[in-house]
């Protein structure tokens, strides 16, 4: 990055709408590197080329969202982030993924730093068959030994930022999988959080879940945000425009446009992206 | 459907057409209706000869048995004796190719599963597996027996334990298997996705996750093995008193019961009715409650 | 300076983790794998040592072994004919029958029977599967072979025996014990096993193939015969082949009710043997080496008929699985 303030001047295909989310004009803070930083990233399923050259910042603190019609690449582009597309065979990314200036895409980045300063949640909630507290409290015993009581409070301090400690807290050794779909939800949140990651990676949160879940997940987005760097994906625009600082929208594997939420929404410089949400396609 | 006369030059033309197509749309009733019949025949043949197979062993079985079964050891012939040497080999032996048969079994069903799941290499054993999971029992018992009997030189129970262990395997291997594959790839993704390295993944979330079809595995395998004869008869063979060296041979329900029911005393004859009658209750239960532990899991995870 | 000591001792708890994580995960795969393997090993052992205990007998009666139905257990002259020929005609027979009735069976729980029978009915025919060969054994012998030959043999004497070519089949001593009886119980062993593929593969022929061909007015019996029967043709050989597999590898049944005889005879109706049963009838009293050799040998006949049937059958549900993962 040799300068901070412009870190989406990379690619060519997108164009530079607003300030860049480093400086942002409304706290007037002073200009911060990106969080985590995409750069001619090339991602390849065997030999389908899934993604061309991306480049994209995300903000720290911020929440960014990534929008396109399905198979347009945003899904993996946001499980490049924690390289969770590794487990996969015959999956390839090319380019460099930078978070906090180190390239992760380095086999020699230690894959669980990684993965415990960047959590994800996916599209199903996905509750590991055991109690509501060894859900939370699963991964932090692989990263350090606790006390019974210092484990209570990781435990409770995870499950009140995932606004579920007052539904749960009299049961806590019951089965996360009696919990409703929505709850199970905010106790996957709040499993990534108890790790006390950088960033969360949401990966269609609210697709499965009702509207009053919904409007729960994105109330806590809105509170985690004060915390934690968000990237999320959504195939609702709605929820884009309500949840996101920075929306980028991606078709065909590439990029489009990248920039200020409102600008992207309301005047946005690109046909594509106008037609894709007014809802001419996808 | 068919006498629906059209505007034709000749009225007879038409009712002679109409005629055929009721003979043949009537024919092909009567096809249709035998071939019902006889599907519908088919099931009530092979119900009759459960029903049959069971109303014996249960009917000769429950007049043999009696207290004695499961406190006296097995008799010569012409003595009052019971089953007691027997039941407690059979469960030491089916209980060792368990603990001999299941960990391998998950292991190469978890490889499946979670390493190999389009891998030539894993195609190739799944395909064996299943080869192996219909190989006749009593050739697996041949092979043991010429690894290790012949080897030793004498009957073994340890050596029966094995042979069952070589039909417990593919079960498990299988049941293992699919059942890992049922798990959603999310709750994998979700486990990594927290730093947590994909062998403890496995163990301590996919595991539990496909627990009850492991489990149902494991009961069915049982329930296979502990009637299982062929085998034992030159791997544990038999042993009239009472043992708990699996170093020696070893009385076992099956082979019991095969030698008793073969012979022309009549007291052996009825103690091996008793002892039929013990194993089938025993594999039916196991089969019931493996298919109960699966219908329920099937209910709640979904 | 403080925090960045402290940072340079997180960062190498990290990799000295993630080196642990990275070896812990290598030797796990590395356990499973071998226990993948050891499945191949397995059946690979069973062919070889089986090949290897039979060697004595191959090599002393050659070719001999296989087309000869001697079986002097005195004069150590051992020959395989009468035993292989056995089981093939049992499990002939076996599947004469069972095919037709799992079709029957299919069908009716496909097609006819109302919904809330189809489990119930389904777990019973499977159960017949689950009960231990050792009763149908049991029960075979003395139940069934008596019925056998005071009504059935008297019957087939009298009134098929004498019919032209195939008569032979029929005529033979009322004793109850033999070839046919021991298809039939056979028949009745691996019913539940093609039935219940059959079934299955019933089940993945599209609803909208049958619907329209009900829409065209064909009725139940025609779909079943000129729409599912067609569609899953090469999985339901597959399972007619995995019953045949079980079929000739069955021993306790078979031993029971064949009553083991070393003689070749057209009759059906006639003692005689299989393969399965002459091992385990006579395995304990094999009192010379060439004569353990000779049963061993015959262990392997019948695992490499057993395993091309099967080879065959898993390949033929094979191509019906892929079908279905394109679909």
């Amino acid at each position: 990055m040799t300068n901070p303030n412009i870190p989406l001047a990379t690619t060519s295909s997108v164009t530079l709408v607003t300030p860049p989310p480093g400086a942002d004009a409304k706290t007037g803070a002073t200009a911060a590197p990106p969080k985590m930083s995409a750069q001619g990233l090339d991602f390849y399923y065997d030999k389908y080329h899934a993604l061309k050259n991306v480049s994209l910042d995300i903000a720290e603190r911020k929440v960014t969202a990534l929008i396109g019609p399905s198979g347009c690449g945003k899904s993996t582009l946001l499980r490049i982030f924690n390289r969770i597309y590794s487990i996969y065979p015959r999956l390839e990314a090319k380019g460099k993924v930078l978070l906090d200036g180190d390239n992760i895409l380095d086999p020699k980045y230690p894959l669980n730093r990684l993965r415990s300063k960047v959590g994800m949640v996916f599209q199903k909630p996905v509750p590991f068959p055991m109690s509501i507290y060894d859900n939370v409290a699963y991964a932090i015993r692989h990263y350090e030994k606790l006390s019974k009581a210092d484990m209570d409070v990781r435990v409770e301090e995870a499950l009140r930022q995932g606004a579920l400690w007052d539904e749960v807290k009299a049961k806590l050794n019951q089965s996360a999988l009696g919990l409703s779909g929505g709850q199970q939800q905010r106790l996957c949140i709040a499993r990534a959080v108890a790790l006390k990651p950088e960033v969360i990676l949401l990966d269609e949160p609210t697709s499965a879940l009702d509207p009053i879940a919904t409007g729960k997940i994105e109330q806590l987005v809105e509170e985690l945000k004060e915390r934690y760097t968000i990237a999320i994906v959504t195939h609702n625009m709605q929820q884009a425009s309500r949840v996101s600082d920075y929306t980028a929208f991606m078709y065909l594997g590439e990029l489009i446009e990248f920039g200020d939420t409102t600008t992207i929404f309301e005047n946005p410089t690109k046909k594509m992206t106008e037609d894709y949400i007014t809802g001419r396609y996808g | 459907m068919n006498t629906q006369p059209a505007q034709t030059d000749s009225r007879i033309e038409a009712d002679k057409r109409a005629a055929f197509a009721d003979r043949l749309y009537f024919r092909r009733r009567i096809y249709n209706g035998i071939g019902l019949i006889f599907a519908t025949a088919s099931t009530g043949f092979g119900l009759f000869w459960l029903a049959w197979i069971l109303w014996t062993t249960f009917y000769t079985g429950i007049s043999a048995l009696n207290g004695k079964l499961f406190t006296m050891m097995t008799p010569p012939p012409g003595d009052e004796g019971g089953l007691l040497n027997a039941f407690a080999g059979s469960a030491m032996i089916c209980l060792l190719a368990i603990l001999i048969g299941a960990p391998i079994g998950i292991a190469a069903g978890t490889y499946l599963a979670e390493y190999a799941k389009k891998s030539r290499l894993g195609e190739a054993i799944r395909f064996f597996n299943d080869i192996l999971l219909s190989a006749p029992s009593i050739v697996l018992g041949m092979f043991v027996y010429t690894v290790v009997v012949k080897q030793v030189g004498h009957y073994s129970a340890f050596s029966g334990s094995l042979a069952l262990a070589l039909i417990v395997l593919p079960v498990v291997v299988r049941t293992t298997d699919e059942m890992l594959k049922l798990v959603p790839s999310a709750m994998r993704e979700a486990g990594l996705s927290l730093g947590v390295p994909q062998w403890k993944v496995t163990m301590q979330v996919l595991y539990r996750a496909a627990l009850p079809g492991i489990v149902t595995g494991v009961l069915l395998a049982l329930a296979r093995i502990s009637g299982e004869t062929a085998p034992l008869l030159f791997t544990a063979f038999d042993n009239q008193f009472w043992s708990t060296n699996v170093g020696q041979p070893m009385a076992s329900i099956p082979v019991v019961i095969y030698k008793f029911a073969m012979s022309a005393d009549a007291g052996w004859k009825s103690l091996a009715w008793a002892g039929a009658l013990i194993v089938t209750l025993f594999v039916l239960a196991l089969s019931l409650l493996s298919r109960a532990i699966l219908l329920r899991n099937k209910v709640s995870n979904d | 300076m403080a925090a960045s000591a402290e940072s340079l001792a997180i960062a190498k708890t990290d990799e000295q983790r993630a080196r642990r994580d990275g070896f812990a995960d290598r030797t796990f795969r590395r356990i499973v794998a071998s226990a993948g393997i050891f499945v191949l090993i397995t059946l690979a052992g069973v062919a070889l040592t089986t090949l290897w205990g039979g060697r004595e007998a191959f090599a002393t009666f050659g070719f001999k072994f296989l087309v000869s139905s001697e079986w002097d257990t005195v004069g150590k002259q051992f020959g395989a004919l009468a035993p292989v020929y056995g089981t093939l005609v049992t499990a002939a027979i076996a599947l004469l029958i069972a095919v037709p009735i799992s079709f029957g069976i299919a069908l009716y729980l496909t097609e006819i029977a109302p919904n809330w029978l189809r489990t119930p009915v389904g777990s019973a025919i499977e159960l017949l599967a689950g009960i231990p060969s050792i009763i149908y054994g049991m029960w075979g012998l003395f139940v069934f072979v008596p019925i056998m030959g005071r009504y059935v043999i008297p019957w087939l004497n009298d009134h098929v025996g004498n019919w032209p070519i195939i008569g032979a089949l029929f005529r033979g001593p009322p004793l109850g014990l033999g070839m046919l009886t021991a298809g039939i119980v056979l028949a009745i062993m691996v019913i539940p096993f093609i039935s219940s593929v059959m079934r299955e593969v019933f089940l993945t022929v599209p609803t909208r193939l049958k619907e329209s061909a009900y829409a065209l007015g064909s009725t139940t019996w025609e779909v079943a015969w000129d729409i599912v029967l067609p569609y899953t043709r090469t999985a339901v050989i597959g399972g007619v082949f995995l019953g045949l597999g079980r079929a000739l590898g069955e021993t306790m049944a078979v031993t029971f009710v064949l009553g083991n005889v070393h003689r070749l005879s057209l009759s059906l109706l006639e003692p005689g043997n299989s393969i399965a049963a002459t091992i385990a009838n006579e395995f304990a009293e094999a009192d010379s080496e060439i004569f353990r050799s000779s049963l061993i040998a015959l262990a392997f006949l019948l695992f490499v008929v057993t395993f091309i049937v099967l080879a065959i059958a898993k390949l033929m549900l094979r191509q019906m699985e892929k079908r279905e993962g394109k679909a």
